[in-house]
């Protein structure tokens, strides 16, 4: 199993949509091969397509935001005494969150293919608050499809859902979890493919959803790479960009423009959720040696029993509380490109401590995942090296769950 | 010697009807129970479908999953499956059994391991809901080989090249989905539309039995009964949770349904 040079990891897969011959896929019921392939040829052609990008990066820049800032944190790299810490605040972006790209790129396509209705799945709120404000922009009709059980920890995206005209529906089975969100909202367009549109919150899903997420996202790497030389006037020798993982689409954008550059010198770390420290469950399939299984129609490394039946997962982060992984980073790890860890939730709520303690800065409880085990690495390392962790998302959405495990004046 | 499911259906024609299939979830409401529902309705059923009990099914409405979720809850375990063949083909020796479920219960438990026990215990067909054509093509090959039936399922999206495509490498029983759905869900197409769409499948090689499913129900069954087979799942699982609800027998009640349903086709 090889990466490719000069070739889009996206565009990596075979013809019947595997990386590493068996990473992705189609596991889809006969109804969607239709929509799928359709979409498949539309994004294709829409991806080489100068008018489409023209229109992309149009509605980026001028409504998304770019670039999101790069910063120095300052105060962070004095305190920890180590690499140098920087951080790409994607959260700058519109809406708060990474999720947005994807999102806009969906509307794009189903807007392309006279769809007049959008329907999507979220964890923390992000991709659905994000699918909801595209659609309205776009003029789309908008369905949520949300775990009860996140319903009711992360009020904040909910409600901008709903202020964005979007139904938000409450998914009652199993976990009541983002794998039960993608289940139903999978389900949903089994059923109404035909009038449909559905865009998947991550880079997971049916290979086509996979590769029109990580295209998207990769907005992130693509102005990273500008700053960086702009900032040391080359790509600097020693480079970590340190990312959480749940489904792995911020991370898998933050990383695609360096997939080129040899590891010793742009090293990715992908932090996964380890859970309570005290519990068994955890929602870090790559890290903890989860067996390959089929989660949502892709082929990928997945927290399952021995008989294959998807198992609950635990973590205070509902944006990485995912059984599986995209096949873009089981292909990632194990063509050893990317390393793969886990924090705790313990871990992420000391690193929102420090980071909001040091620096004017509020990463959700999934990016603290990633400062997390950043600010451990970086005590070790030399000062000429440069640490970047992807700021992917905002707190503004845990501020219950931070009032709860750490008292008021950390919201 | 012949598969049980193709003598099914040649009986069913010699009496000039459409065979009657039913889907009921392997250990739903409990491993006794889900025998004694097979044992009960086979004297109706022509052939009996088994669901695999999968705690992230993409295809299924509400109906299905409240009995697989029922079923793993009370312990469901895969090699419970097998034994549940066994057990019920002692005294139902050429009742056909076809097994469906999603691929991870197979992949998990090894494509061969499956098959040889699937084998040994009975199994005559197999529907992977989530492994369509070409993808399906080397597992298809292998149950061929164990003179299992792999059965290919065909929708209203499928285009008719592939359509042609699919029906070539097809074993000789296919299930065309009524409409779009999931299981169980509102009858939303006229059963006229629905056997329109099943002739235009039939002519393609009209040797291939072609049965109906997705929405069928006690009320539509009887306007579908030209296919060459029917398939009712969700209304049966309803009917499961129904008895349960009201503390009522299941075996008892679903047997009534299925002799009813029966009739609709005669």
């Amino acid at each position: 199993m090889k990466i490719k040079k000069k070739i889009p990891l996206i565009d990596q897969a075979n013809k019947l949509g595997f990386w590493g011959g068996k990473f992705g896929g189609n596991y889809v019921p006969e109804t969607l091969k239709k929509p799928i392939e359709d979409l498949e040829i539309l994004f294709n052609k829409l991806k080489n397509d100068k008018s489409f990008l023209a229109e992309r990066d149009k509605y980026f820049k001028n409504w998304v935001g770019t670039p999101t800032r790069f910063i120095k944190l300052e105060n962070l790299t004095n305190h920890v005494g180590g690499a140098q810490i920087w951080s790409k605040v994607v959260s700058d972006a519109n809406g708060g969150a990474h999720k947005i790209y994807n999102a806009t790129v969906h509307c794009l396509l189903a807007k392309r293919s006279g769809k007049k209705f959008i329907i999507g799945d979220t964890g923390a709120g992000y991709a659905g608050k994000m699918l909801s404000m595209a659609a309205k922009k776009f003029g789309l009709k908008c369905k949520i499809f949300m775990g009860a059980k996140d319903i009711s920890r992360q009020q904040p995206n909910v409600k901008a859902m709903k202020k964005n005209g979007a139904e938000v529906v409450p998914v009652y089975s199993g976990s009541q979890t983002l794998v039960d969100a993608v289940s139903e909202c999978m389900r949903f367009w089994v059923a109404n493919c035909d009038t449909t549109a559905m865009c998947v919150g991550s880079t997971v899903g049916p290979a086509v959803f996979v590769r029109i997420c990580g295209w998207s996202t990769s907005q992130i790497s693509r102005e990273l790479k500008v700053q960086l030389i702009d900032e040391f006037s080359s790509m600097p020798k020693k480079l970590k960009l340190y990312n959480c993982v749940g489904g792995g689409s911020s991370s898998f954008g933050f990383w695609n423009e360096f997939m080129d550059y040899d590891k010793k010198q742009c090293e990715f770390i992908g932090v996964e959720a380890g859970g309570p420290s005290k519990s068994k469950k955890h929602a870090a399939p790559l890290t903890y040696g989860s067996k390959i299984g089929i989660l949502h129609g892709a082929a990928q490394y997945v927290n399952q029993n021995s008989d294959g039946q998807i198992e609950e997962t635990e973590s205070i982060s509902a944006g990485l509380d995912y059984p599986g992984i995209s096949p873009l980073h089981c292909f990632l790890k194990d063509t050893k490109r990317a390393r793969y860890t886990a924090a705790s939730d313990e871990d992420a709520l000391s690193a929102y401590k420090t980071v909001t303690k040091f620096e004017k800065l509020r990463p959700s409880l999934e990016p603290s995942h990633a400062f997390s085990v950043a600010i451990k690495e970086a005590k070790k390392l030399s000062k000429d090296t440069i640490v970047v962790v992807n700021s992917c998302g905002d707190a503004y959405k845990d501020r219950e769950i931070l009032k709860k495990r750490l008292g008021k004046k950390y919201v | 010697m012949s598969n049980p499911i193709s003598l099914a259906f040649k009986k069913a024609k010699q009496e000039n009807r459409a065979a009657l299939l039913t889907y009921t979830v392997a250990g739903d409401s409990s491993k006794k129970q889900s025998l004694d529902i097979l044992n009960s309705i086979s004297k109706s059923a022509d052939i009996l479908e088994l669901g695999v009990p999968h705690n992230t099914p993409v295809a299924d409405g509400s109906q299905i999953q409240t009995s697989s979720y029922r079923a793993i809850k009370n312990g469901f375990k895969m090699n419970d499956i097998f034994k549940i063949v066994k057990d019920f083909k002692k005294s139902n020796k050429n009742k056909p059994i076809i097994l469906m479920g999603y691929f991870n219960m197979i992949f998990q438990y090894g494509e061969n391991k499956f098959l040889n026990k699937c084998n040994s215990s009975g199994v005559n067909g197999l529907i992977v809901v989530d492994l369509p054509w070409p993808e399906n093509k080397d597992f298809a090959k292998k149950c061929k080989k164990k003179s299992i039936y792999f059965i290919q399922l065909l929708s209203p999206t499928t285009t008719t090249k592939r359509l042609k495509k699919i029906i070539k490498d097809s074993h000789p029983m296919n299930y065309f989905i009524s409409m779009l759905s999931t299981t169980g869900g509102k009858l939303k197409v006229s059963p006229n539309d629905i056997l329109k769409n099943y002739t235009k499948i039939k002519k393609i090689d009209p040797k291939k039995e072609i049965v109906i499913g997705f929405g069928i129900t006690e009320k539509t069954i009887g306007k579908l009964k030209s296919a060459d087979g029917v398939v009712v799942g969700s209304a049966i699982c309803k009917e499961i949770s129904k008895s349960l609800e009201h503390r009522q027998n299941p075996v008892t009640n679903v047997s009534k349904l299925v002799k009813k349903l029966k009739s609709k086709i005669l």
